[in-house]
């Protein structure tokens, strides 16, 4: 594990932060933790600087009073580094990553619709995974979500006009 | 470019040249492209939630349904990530079987494909060919599973079938017969002139832009993208064998032919390396029903490219969470691109060409009770033309014919 060993060396060197939460669970996969304060620099040092260049995807998970990003990044060896950061449920803004992968556009729709995040700069363009009819306040992946609350008809083709 | 001889072409979400529903919003200079809007979604069906509410066993069966074609990639990804966070190893008799049914799989999806792509073409003979051979490994995987799709061979802690000795044998065979055809295909695809000249410079794709869209499986692998996760983050029994991974660097269509025509041939190595080392031994062991706190991220290298599951525990016998990104949702992002500067014929086969599957990325679907009579029907459909795109079907009742 040599190789995961240098890249925590690395960013914990340059991020002393990180220190605290920095995680190797095994071969090929590092996961570590940071305030979203810092988030842009960390993402954008091991892109820029320690060569992931693949952006795997981005998961949301709703953990209570904060909605939580875990954003995969891998290496061409097949290193995953699994950044997590935070934002509080009541101003969830995030801002977008497609400056580094255009390709991130989609990971990101499906964060404002499934978690209700704010993604600023993300480019104009549809709704991904919703309907248009789909209520803009509800995010079905958070956990009070349920379907019993959408409206009758909302989410459907067969809304009336 | 004056701005008048701009023409917007609607594909989609309906259209014959797509199998699923997506909406591509072309825009056209003449004959060629040079913007493509794409939207999703047609086929999400709230999995990813669904999941949060079942218990993992169920979860399997749930995410055995994401996809009609890679259905044991993406259970095998599941049962990976749940088998990492409750610390299960898994007899390597069952990863060898996990492993043997991913690469049939691999091959009835490729043969597939090429079929499609031949069809999209106008070479419908290729289509007959590979499709009659494909029933040869879907009738071998309806033996050994008992199912030509969704094979519901995965378990957590390792397969629910075992092969007997007789159904190794057959394996074998089987992969003698598709072999001596596919070796005709490659034959094909390297000198049959209207099948290159037709996929030569389609769908051009480079390089970096694979890389900055993200592309996965063959489809980068075809713009000079060495990636294949089953080499470079190896799982289930692919570190027991030896491999080439295919890597091309034409960019275009005719290069993911190749790329995709050269992993069958990979593939069938694989199967016999796997069937002349199956070790003896049990096939699972048993797993607890409650998962522990904690969370995994599992990948494996499906037909259409990486596919990627993350499951957080949370102790009870129901996931916290459940996380899939599949190969299609990654690839998507560079048709826009690759469709730039061709001309419009060419959009079937270049989205044909990443092999898309759209159950896979929507993961959804919206069922509602009500039911439309034909009238309704139809004039909801010219309301949402005339709205979202600007087409008013009604005008075509005022044409001469």
């Amino acid at each position: 594990m040599a190789n995961e060993q240098q890249i925590q060396t690395e960013l914990v060197q340059k991020f002393p932060f990180l220190a605290e939460k920095f995680v190797i669970k095994r071969e090929r996969r590092i996961f570590c933790e940071t305030a979203y304060d810092h988030f842009l620099e960390v993402f954008g040092h091991a892109v820029e600087k320690m060569d992931f260049k693949i952006f795997a995807t981005v998961t949301g998970l709703d953990e209570g009073e904060n909605l939580s990003f875990l954003y995969h990044l891998s290496r061409l060896d097949g290193t995953l580094l699994n950044i997590k950061t935070s934002v509080s449920k009541t101003n969830p803004v995030l801002k977008t990553v497609t400056g580094w992968f255009p390709g991130s556009a989609l990971y990101e729709r499906e964060l404002v619709d499934m978690f209700g995040a704010k993604v600023e700069g993300l480019p104009d363009g549809f709704r991904y995974p919703l309907p248009d009819s789909f209520p803009k306040d509800q995010h079905p992946l958070r956990k009070d979500w349920k379907p019993e609350m959408l409206p009758e008809g909302a989410g459907s083709i067969m809304e009336e006009k | 470019m004056s701005t008048d001889m701009k023409v917007m072409v609607p594909i989609g979400p309906q259209h014959p040249a797509l199998k699923e529903p997506e909406s591509f919003k072309v825009m056209l200079n003449g004959e060629k492209i040079f913007e493509v809007d794409v939207r999703l979604g047609y086929n999400h069906r709230g999995i990813e939630k669904a999941c949060e509410q079942r218990s993992y066993i169920q979860d399997i069966y749930l995410i055995e349904r994401i996809c009609g074609i890679c259905s044991h990639s993406h259970t095998t990804n599941f049962v990976q990530a749940v088998e990492e966070i409750a610390g299960i190893q898994v007899p390597k008799r069952g990863l060898y079987i996990r492993t043997i049914v991913a690469e049939l799989e691999r091959i009835h999806s490729h043969l597939l494909w090429l079929g499609v792509a031949g069809h999209e073409i106008g070479f419908d003979t290729l289509l007959m060919y590979t499709w009659r051979d494909r029933e040869v490994v879907m009738d071998l995987l309806a033996a050994l599973s008992g199912n030509r799709v969704n094979y519901g061979m995965n378990t957590i802690g390792g397969t629910r079938r075992d092969f007997t000795p007789e159904q190794l044998q057959e394996i074998l065979r089987t992969m003698d017969v598709l072999e001596d055809r596919t070796k005709y295909y490659i034959e094909i695809a390297s000198v049959e002139p209207t099948l290159i000249q037709r996929l030569s410079g389609v769908g051009f794709l480079s390089k970096e832009d694979a890389m900055r869209l993200g592309a996965v499986g063959p489809t980068g692998r075809a713009s000079g993208v060495n990636y294949d996760i089953r080499r470079d983050d190896p799982y289930a029994a692919y570190s027991d064998v030896q491999f080439k991974v295919m890597v091309n660097e034409n960019c275009d269509v005719y290069g993911r032919t190749l790329v995709r025509v050269g992993e069958l041939m990979e593939s069938y190595s694989i199967i016999r390396q796997l069937v002349k080392q199956m070790p003896d031994g049990p096939i699972a062991v048993k797993a607890p029903r409650r998962i522990p706190v904690g969370e995994a991220i599992s990948r494996y290298e499906a037909p259409r490219g990486e596919d990627l599951h993350y499951v957080k525990g949370n102790g009870t016998d129901k996931p916290e969470r459940v996380k899939v990104r599949a190969p299609t949702l990654a690839n998507l992002q560079s048709v826009a691109k690759s469709l730039e500067n061709n001309n419009l014929a060419d959009v079937p086969i270049t989205i044909a060409a990443i092999d898309p599957c759209f159950s896979c990325t929507d993961r959804m679907i919206q069922v509602d009770d009500a039911v439309f009579t034909w009238e309704r029907l139809r004039a909801y459909g010219i309301d949402w033309y005339k709205s979202q795109r600007g087409i008013d079907f009604r005008e075509v009742k005022k044409l001469p014919w």
